[in-house]
């Protein structure tokens, strides 16, 4: 099952280019969920022995999973109130 | 069996790049929604199947309506993602070295039976058989009250986001759908099983996979529905009823959890009443979670008028 702990970091760097080289700010919270699931498998990955997986981290995982989107739906309701006022989904910083 | 892994997850991959830089914002989440249900599946394969519950209701599920909505609310208001197609090679060295970095710290990790031994020992103690209701709701109790209460605090930091600052009218936008069209016949024919299968969740997940988070997410996507069918209006936050359904869960929790400082230390339950402790916490957590989550994925008000 190592398998999926290498695809848990493999994602967590494929979110994490996302979330710093996409400029789209929705893009960037779809990156941020593919980071934190990634993370989870990981954790989840390495709890795994014998068929089973240890249950402090699976119910970690599912509070891990109930905070992201929680901040997931912070973070577009920002989005959305942020493009009606500036017409557009990319930050000032990093217009070009 | 590990052909089937190793498929699995090279379609997780797959689906993970097209959702982060794949071309087309609505696309790109549609792709997030299979990547979080082939997600659930990986969890299905480890032997964890409350993650796997958890993971294809709010991972794949509300993750995807919020998503969904926010794509919609986006091009309504003329806001287009800008088109990037180039690779950005400085950042995608840095986040390949992030990367290769895990994979060596997985690799040289020695698996271990871990915490798994400890739980099943103090299992009988705790009320429940479920081992991870027993952490969730017993032995980690701390984390999942706080939890509650980061649901409630995301909630209230999206009310100021209401449009022209009306944060007491009706929930998100204003749903209209054909009556008899295919959301609305939808909506007529899922929350009854929804209802069912959610209160099923929370009361098997004493002794089997299912629990508060997974049932209240079932019963929170059968309220978004109901209200994006244009069946019901979504409520508005004036209404005091609503307000005590958002506190109740956390409020008993904290409640009880005091209570348990009779019985030796805050959140202490003891094991003869830990059973009916932790099913009261749970039925009106249950309650709790569904109308934040709903609320939540509903999104600001946005001028629906009040309910």
């Amino acid at each position: 099952m190592t398998v999926y702990a290498v695809t848990g970091a493999l994602l967590v760097a494929l979110g994490l280019y996302g979330l710093i080289a996409a400029r789209g700010l929705l893009r960037r919270v779809v990156a941020f969920n593919v980071v934190g699931s990634g993370v989870f498998l990981m954790f989840g990955a390495l709890g795994w022995y014998e068929g089973h997986t240890d249950p402090v981290p699976q119910a970690l995982i599912i509070t891990g999973i109930v905070v992201a989107l929680s901040a997931s739906a912070l973070a577009v309701g920002l989005v959305v109130a942020h493009a009606r006022v500036s017409g557009g989904q990319v930050l000032e910083d990093d217009a070009p | 069996m590990a052909v089937f892994d190793l498929a699995l997850c090279t379609l997780i991959l797959l689906a993970a790049l097209a959702a982060v830089a794949g071309p087309g914002l609505f696309r790109a989440v549609v792709f997030f929604v299979v990547y979080g249900v082939l997600i659930a599946l990986a969890w299905v394969r480890l032997g964890a199947p409350d993650v796997a519950l958890a993971e294809a209701a709010i991972g794949a599920g509300l993750t995807g309506v919020l998503l969904l909505g926010a794509v919609g609310r986006l091009s309504r208001a003329g806001a287009d993602e800008p088109l990037t197609s180039r690779i950005d090679w400085p950042v995608a060295l840095a986040a390949g070295l992030v990367g290769a970095m895990l994979v060596w710290a997985v690799l040289s990790l020695a698996p271990g039976p871990g915490l798994a031994p400890a739980v099943a020992e103090i299992l009988p103690q705790t009320g429940v058989e479920n081992p991870v209701t027993a952490v969730l709701l017993n032995l980690r109790a701390w984390d999942t009250l706080l939890e509650s209460v980061v649901l409630l605090a995301a909630l209230i930091g999206l009310w100021p986001l209401a449009r022209g600052g009306a944060w007491q009218a009706a929930a998100g936008p204003v749903h209209h759908a054909l009556p008899d069209g295919v959301l609305a016949g939808f909506g007529r024919l899922l929350p009854p099983v929804a209802l069912l299968v959610g209160v099923y969740l929370v009361w098997a997940g004493a002794y089997q996979p299912g629990g508060a988070f997974q049932g209240g997410t079932v019963l929170a996507a059968a309220g978004v529905l109901c209200v994006m069918a244009g069946l019901v209006r979504a409520p508005g936050m004036a209404a005091p009823l609503w307000r005590l359904a958002l506190v109740a869960g956390p409020g008993l929790f904290l409640a009880l959890g005091v209570a348990g400082m009779a019985f030796g230390g805050f959140l202490l339950f003891p094991t003869a009443l830990a059973k009916g402790m932790i099913l009261a916490i749970e039925m009106v957590l249950t309650l709790s979670i569904a109308v934040t989550l709903a609320l939540m994925v509903l999104g600001p008000p946005e001028g629906g008028g009040a309910q």
